[in-house]
Parts: structure tokens; sequence; C-alpha cells
């Protein structure tokens, strides 16, 4: 017999969709099959049943081969490597629930480390440009009610976040969207022409990197004020065109990704892309949202939001909390050798921070707690393996839009995995003996 | 002679196969599959000179790797070259911040020259390697 587990949500992006089903053996020990979800969130929950799965830590010896340890072991590798930094980096926090977050940022400040986030490499320029000059928000609730008029700008949710257009953004019907994708007007703004462009009615292929200019020539064509002929590759005339399409809207939403907040210009895209959508206040009602990516990247914003005053790149060191990004952001601390030790939870720099930091990684003391084997795992000293959450432990996460939903347990873990909370729990205690706190 | 080599703007970003393959498992070969390429317009492959599929070394500022160059999936891109997010990518994208915190992730110029004997590692082995400083 099997049992099958409704409202699921899938723990792998920012969409964060409640609505799976997922089936488990009697026993609730296996995994069987999960429906609802998309290919990416399906592998997610499939892979927690892989039989070659690492379910207990390693630690790497000099001649590269790995060695078993006992998590007692790992425990108190993990709290000496932290209590006798000078200045650790506790980079990831995306991928695990807001309770482990909140047991993390404790031993940051106990031990005087950096606390950083994957925002550093997503959305972190989005929220400098948010603390510069606010943000006109709402929820995915109200874009799949109400918006007939959907941007989107260097973001592909076709391929990052698959279920977003059919939950939220394109096809649903809503309370006042009820001919669905008929009544909407879709708008793709990227250098390339994406799966998520196909099903637009407008694609505007800008010339990479020149966000910028055609942000502020939109805010020109606003006020129907003159062009020159051609900006960022696209011909006034259209820019015209998708400013009456925007104008003329009920409700615009526009959804922007990693083409705006890593191109250069950065933040100040951002800035420019929210002074869009103020600016559309004037003729309609317009919100913006950055489409986060890791499932809880938002909430480890929220939980440091709360606790230090900032989202992301919290230095600790001196005893408060400072935020200089630049200065106290992972890849800048990395590659000026700023830190002396690196944690890594729920994230994957190995995989995606530029290669000069991951060397940095590499050469010094270094501990990562992942379900999976990564890069980063490879170069890390102590690899802990733990349950994945979401999947083998509840706990809340924080959708893109800022809601906090509470992730649900389908099947057990292996038989003795410890989950992150649990993990890090032990190694706040045993940091403060050795601190004699 | 001296070897051919065209100028290509790198941009990297999601695919969906990067998103199976590495909840999948970073060490398997559809993870290489998915990440260890290039993207390119038919036009790039007839400037180049060589086939779909053939493995090319992309170099930067920055770095140098060995991808598999395939025919761009959401293109045509006229200059644009497209590296899936991952650790090939990253051995040769910017990885100045100017001061954001960011590495310019996108946009940044690259050559790419056939290497038709070179190997494109997994995932684990080139940051392995590259950390040793066995790989250039
Ligand atoms: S869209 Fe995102 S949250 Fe929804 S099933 Fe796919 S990966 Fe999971």
């Amino acid at each position: 017999m099997t049992k099958t587990v409704t409202d699921v949500v899938c723990p792998f992006c920012g969409t964060l969709c409640d609505d799976l089903e997922v089936v488990v053996s009697d026993d609730g020990k296996q995994l069987l099959e999960v429906y609802n979800a998309c290919a990416i969130g399906a592998e997610k929950f499939l892979h927690s049943q892989a039989e070659d799965r690492l379910t207990r830590p390693r630690l790497q010896q000099e001649d590269g081969s790995w060695k078993d340890v006992t998590y007692d072991e790992a425990i108190e590798y993990t709290a000496q490597m932290l209590a006798s930094s000078t200045k650790p980096l506790m980079y990831g926090w995306s991928s695990t629930n807001c309770e482990a977050q909140g047991v993390g940022s404790e031993i940051g400040e106990i031990t005087g480390a950096v606390m950083d986030n994957t925002a550093t490499v997503c959305h972190g320029t989005s929220l400098i440009a948010v603390q510069d000059i606010g943000i006109p928000h709402c929820t995915l609730g109200e874009v799949k009610n109400r918006a007939d008029r959907v941007v989107f700008w260097g973001c592909n949710p076709a391929h990052a976040h698959p279920r977003h257009m059919s939950r939220y953004s394109i096809f649903p019907r809503g309370f006042f969207t009820g001919k669905g994708h008929k009544g909407r007007k879709v708008i793709v703004i990227d250098p390339r022409k994406t799966d998520t462009a196909n099903v637009a009615d407008v694609h505007l292929q800008i010339e990479q990197g020149r966000d910028y200019e055609l942000l502020d020539a939109l805010r020109v064509a606003f006020k129907g004020l003159p062009l020159p002929d051609v900006v960022a590759g696209i011909p006034k005339e259209q820019i015209y065109e998708a400013a009456e399409v925007l104008k003329s809207g009920r409700f615009v939403i526009i959804f922007f990704g990693m083409g705006v907040t890593q191109s250069l210009g950065k933040n100040h895209n951002i800035d420019e892309a929210i002074a869009v959508t103020r600016d559309l206040n004037e003729y309609t009602k317009a919100a913006i949202m950055p489409m986060r990516g890791h499932y809880n990247v938002t909430g480890s914003g929220a939980v440091w939001g709360w606790q230090f005053g900032f989202p992301f790149a919290v230095d600790l060191s001196r005893g408060f909390a400072r935020y200089n990004p630049g200065e106290t952001t992972s890849n800048d601390l990395l590659r000026r050798g700023e830190v002396d030790s690196v944690f890594v939870l729920g994230s994957d720099p190995g995989a995606h921070f530029p290669f000069s930091s991951v060397k940095k990684i590499s050469e010094l003391p270094s501990v990562c707690i992942d379900p999976h084997q990564t890069p980063t795992t490879a170069v890390c000293k102590l690899h802990v393996p733990v349950a994945f959450v979401g999947v083998e432990i509840g706990g809340c996460a924080y959708r893109m839009d800022n809601v906090p939903i509470e992730t649900r347990k389908v099947v057990e873990a292996p038989e003795g995995m410890m989950t992150d909370e649990e993990f890090l729990e032990k190694v706040l205690v045993r940091i403060k003996e050795i601190k004699g706190e | 002679m001296k070897k051919l080599a065209i100028k290509v703007n790198l941009i990297t970003g999601r695919s969906i196969q990067q998103g199976v393959s590495m909840e999948g498992g970073k060490e398997k070969p559809a993870y290489t599959a998915a990440c260890g390429i290039i993207e390119l317009d038919p036009a790039e492959f007839k400037r180049l000179g060589t086939y779909r599929n053939t493995n090319v070394r992309v170099t930067s500022e920055y770095g140098s790797v060995i991808v598999k160059a395939v025919e761009a999936t959401q293109g045509p891109h006229p200059g644009v070259a497209y590296i899936p997010m991952g650790p090939w990518a990253n051995m040769v994208i910017n990885p100045n911040t100017y001061s954001t915190g960011m590495p310019t992730f996108k946009g940044t110029p690259v050559e790419v020259e056939i290497a038709k004997n070179g190997q494109v590692l997994d995932s684990l082995d080139l940051v392995r390697k590259a950390c040793r400083g066995e790989v250039v």
C-alpha cells in the first residue's frame, strides 16, 4: 500500500509551489512518485531517494581521498574551526528553513562571522536598489487576480521558474482576469530569444548590458517626449508602442531577473526599473518583483532583516551588525583574503562563484553542509550531508513575494541523519562551551 | 599558422536542463552535458569554421575553459554566446563586483577557438583540478 500526501510545498525555486502531491510507501520511508511539480521540482524530490546518497560526514585527506567520520566528530571540527577563527565567512542559507537560519545567526553572532546569503550573486543588487529608492510591491496572488500587463525583464521563467507562468503570471484565470492568457499582454526584454519570449506578445531583443538606457527611454516615452531613433538596439517606434501597452493596462507587473542584476550597471539598473514602475503609477497601478531563485533566499533576508537590520552581507566581526556591499560581500572578502575560514550551508559557491573566489575557499579551513556532492564539497575539508529540508523535514520558507509558507515533511530521512537545525544547534552548544559562555 | 578564434560577448544563466541535472547530482554526466557547453549562433559556427558539437576553448581576460560548442536553442542572438550557470562559465566570467558585491556574470568578452582534442571535465574534477593548478 502507498499513501498520497497532498498540498506539498516544493523546495526548489522561489515560486514555492504548494500544490504538489507525493506518493510515499506505507511506512513513510520511501518516496515513490511526485505529481504537479515541474521537472526540476520532481527531480529534487526523487534525488533524495538516490541509492548512492551520502549519509555520514566525511573529512577530506591530504591526498584528496575521503574518510568517514561521525556526526559528533563533525560537530567538534566545525565548532573548533569557527571558534578559533577571527573572521569566518558563513555563507549560503538559501536552501534551508528559517529555523536553521535563526540558529546560524546566533552562531554568527558569538563567533564574529560575516553572514552572507545567495542574494550576493543573485538579487543583492536589487536589495541595494530597494534601500535606495523603495519598491512598489505586491503578492503573486494579486498578480494572478489583477495583472493584465506582465513584463519579464532579463528573466526566463520558462527555464528558471517553470510553473511561475502557469500558476501566477501568464496563464491562470483570476478574479479580475477571467480570460487568462488572452486578457494579458506579455512583454519580454531579453538579449536572447528565450522560450519565455516565445509566449510573449512583444519581445524586445535588447543589446546585452544596455538595460539602463532602455528603461530610461521608456520613462521618456511615457511622457511622449522625443527619443533617438534607436536605443539599446530597439527602434524608437517599438519603445513608444511598449510604453502605450503598459500605460493602457489596469495593473502592470514587472518581473526582473539576473539579466539586469548581473549586467554592468547592476543596482542602478534596478533603481531605474523601480523608477519606471513609479512613473507608471501616474497612469495606472503598477508593481515590480524580483524573481528570487532559491526557495528560501527571501526567508534568510527576512530573518536577518529582523535580527540585524540587513538582508545580506552582514558583518558581525566587530560585535555589532555592519553592512557595506562591496566590502562585506562574500566575493569581495574572499578575493581580498579578508576571512580566515569558510562555512557553507544551503548553497553551492563552488559551482556558482567566480573561480577566483572558489580557489580562495579551497585554501582556507572550510566546512560544507549539503545533502548533495557538489563542487563546494569537493574543495571543502569537511562535508556534512544532512536531511533535505522540505522533503525530510518541514520548516518555514518565504516565497519570492515575501509570503511565508510552511514546508512539509513527506518522508523519513535515512536513519541517523541530522537536519540542518539539529546540527547547527549542537555546534552552537559546543562553541559556547569552548568560549566559556 | 595562427589558430582561428572568434570574439563573442558571453552571458550565463539558468536553463531547465541545468536545474534538473543539478538536482540529479553535480557529479553525474548529465550535469556536464547540460552546463559544460557554449551555445553559439549558426553564423558563429560558420565564422569558426567547424561543426556543431565540437569541443572548444573559451578564453577571457580572467581564465579559460574547455566546453562543447552547441547550437543556440534560444536564439539567434548575434554576437552573444551563452554558457549555462555553473563552474564552467565561472572559469571565465568577470569576477569584479565594482563595489556592489555582485560579480559581473553577464557581458564578458571572450574568444572561442576549436579544441578538438580538449576534454570537457566534470564539475567536481574541473574545480578540484583548477584549485590545484592542474588545468589551465
Ligand atoms: S516552479 Fe519552482 S517551486 Fe514550482 S515545482 Fe518547479 S521548481 Fe518547484
